[in-house]
C-alpha cells in the first residue's frame, strides 16, 4: 500500500537527502539505486560568478522526483518563515521540511520556535513536514496547527546513532496510529532503518549515512531494501518477545530413546 | 550606493532591485531574494528600491538534507 503525504500517492518510504556526496555523478547514481521518490533540497547564497547553485538546479530536475525543501540551519521563527518563502518560490511548491534548530551541538530543534513557525506557514498554504523530536506533547500542538506529517528524530542529525530511544518512538506511533510518521535524523545503517520501519513508522528520510557511504550507490539500494524488509516484517505482524525458550520443532512424535 | 549582497559589502549604482540584479550578473538564474530580512517575490523586483546599507541576500538551490 503506498504512502499517502498531503494527498499526495508516493510509492516509496525511503526519502532522501541531496548533501555531502562526493561528486554530482554519485548522488544521481545513489538516487536512482534508492527508488526514492522525494528528495530534500535547500537554499544557500548564490555567487553570479560560479553560479554553483544553477547547475544543481539543472542536475535535481534532470532526476524527475518531488523535491522537499528544507529550512536547515534556521535559528529563529523569521529566519524559517522567510525561507520557507524562498524556496516556494525557487522550488514551486509548497511543501516544506521545517527545521528551527535550537542548538548548535546536538542540532536538536527548537520545538517552541517550531510550533509557532508551523502555524504562520500552514496558514499561508505551505504543507508542512516539521522535523521533531519525539515529544507526544509538541507533536500534538505541530497537529493542532495544521501539520498533517510528523518527522521525528532518531538521534541527533548526522550522528549515525540510530534510535537513541525506541520506546518514545513506538510510543509516538502507538498514540498516533494514522498520522504519517517520518523518521528523520540518526540513521546510520540500514538495519535502523529496518528498526524504525518495523515499529511501524510510515519512512525514513536519510542523508548523512548513504552520501557518507564509501560506496553511496550500493548503500542508498541497501537502505531501500532495508526499508521494504522493515515495512512488509511490520504489516507481517510480528510474534512477541518471550523470556524463556519455546520449542519450535513439535514435540509430539518424539521417540523416548 | 554601498549595501551588502550576500554579507559582501558591493557598490551598485542602480536603486531598483531588479536591475541592481541584472547589473550584478543575476539575470535570469533561478533565485530568490530577501532585503533586510524580507522576503521580496519575483513578482514585485522591479517596484522595490534599495537605500544606501540595505542587505540583500540572493539565494539558489543548493544540497540539502
Amino acid at each position: 500500500m503506498s504512502l499517502i503525504l498531503y494527498d499526495e500517492k508516493i510509492n516509496s518510504r525511503l526519502l532522501v537527502g541531496s548533501a555531502q556526496y562526493p561528486s554530482p555523478a554519485l548522488l544521481v547514481e545513489s538516487v536512482k539505486k534508492s527508488q526514492t521518490e522525494i528528495i530534500t533540497v535547500s537554499l544557500r547564497r548564490e555567487s553570479s560568478g560560479s553560479q554553483s547553485g544553477q547547475e544543481f538546479w539543472h542536475l535535481i530536475n534532470q532526476l524527475k522526483i518531488r523535491v522537499l525543501p528544507n529550512t536547515a540551519g534556521c535559528f529563529t521563527v523569521k529566519e524559517a518563515v522567510t525561507t520557507a518563502h524562498m524556496a516556494r518560490e525557487i522550488f514551486n511548491t509548497n511543501w516544506i521540511k521545517l527545521e528551527v534548530i535550537g542548538e548548535e551541538d546536538t542540532l536538536q530543534p527548537n520545538v517552541f520556535a517550531l510550533v509557532e513557525a508551523a502555524k504562520i506557514l500552514t496558514e499561508d498554504g505551505f504543507k508542512v513536514f516539521p522535523y521533531t523530536t519525539d515529544d507526544l506533547i509538541v507533536a500534538n500542538k505541530l497537529l493542532e496547527v495544521g501539520c498533517e506529517v510528523l518527522m521525528p528524530w532518531a538521534a541527533p542529525i548526522g550522528s549515525g546513532r540510530g534510535l537513541n530511544n525506541p520506546y518514545g518512538l513506538q510510543t509516538m506511533r502507538s498514540h498516533f496510529p494514522h498520522v504519517p510518521l517520518i523518521v528523520d535524523a540518526g540513521i546510520g545503517v540500514p538495519s535502523h532503518a529496518t528498526q524504525v520501519m518495523e515499529l511501524g513508522f510510515d519512512a525514513v528520510l536519510i542523508n548523512s549515512a548513504i552520501a557518507g557511504a564509501g560506496q553511496p550507490e550500493a548503500m542508498a539500494e541497501a537502505f531501500s531494501l532495508a526499508i521494504q524488509a522493515g515495512r512488509l516484517a511490520y504489516k507481517s505482524i510480528p510474534i512477541e518477545a518471550r523470556d524463556m525458550a519455546t520449542p519450535s520443532t513439535p514435540i509430539m512424535g518424539k521417540a523416548f530413546l | 550606493m554601498n549595501i551588502l549582497v550576500n554579507n559582501t559589502a558591493t557598490v551598485v549604482h542602480e536603486k531598483n532591485l531588479l536591475t541592481i540584479l541584472t547589473e550584478l550578473g543575476y539575470e535570469n538564474l533561478t533565485i530568490a531574494t530577501a532585503i533586510n530580512g524580507e522576503f521580496v517575490p519575483v513578482s514585485v523586483r522591479e517596484k522595490v528600491f534599495l537605500c544606501e546599507g540595505d542587505k540583500l541576500e540572493i539565494l539558489a538551490p543548493m544540497q540539502g538534507g
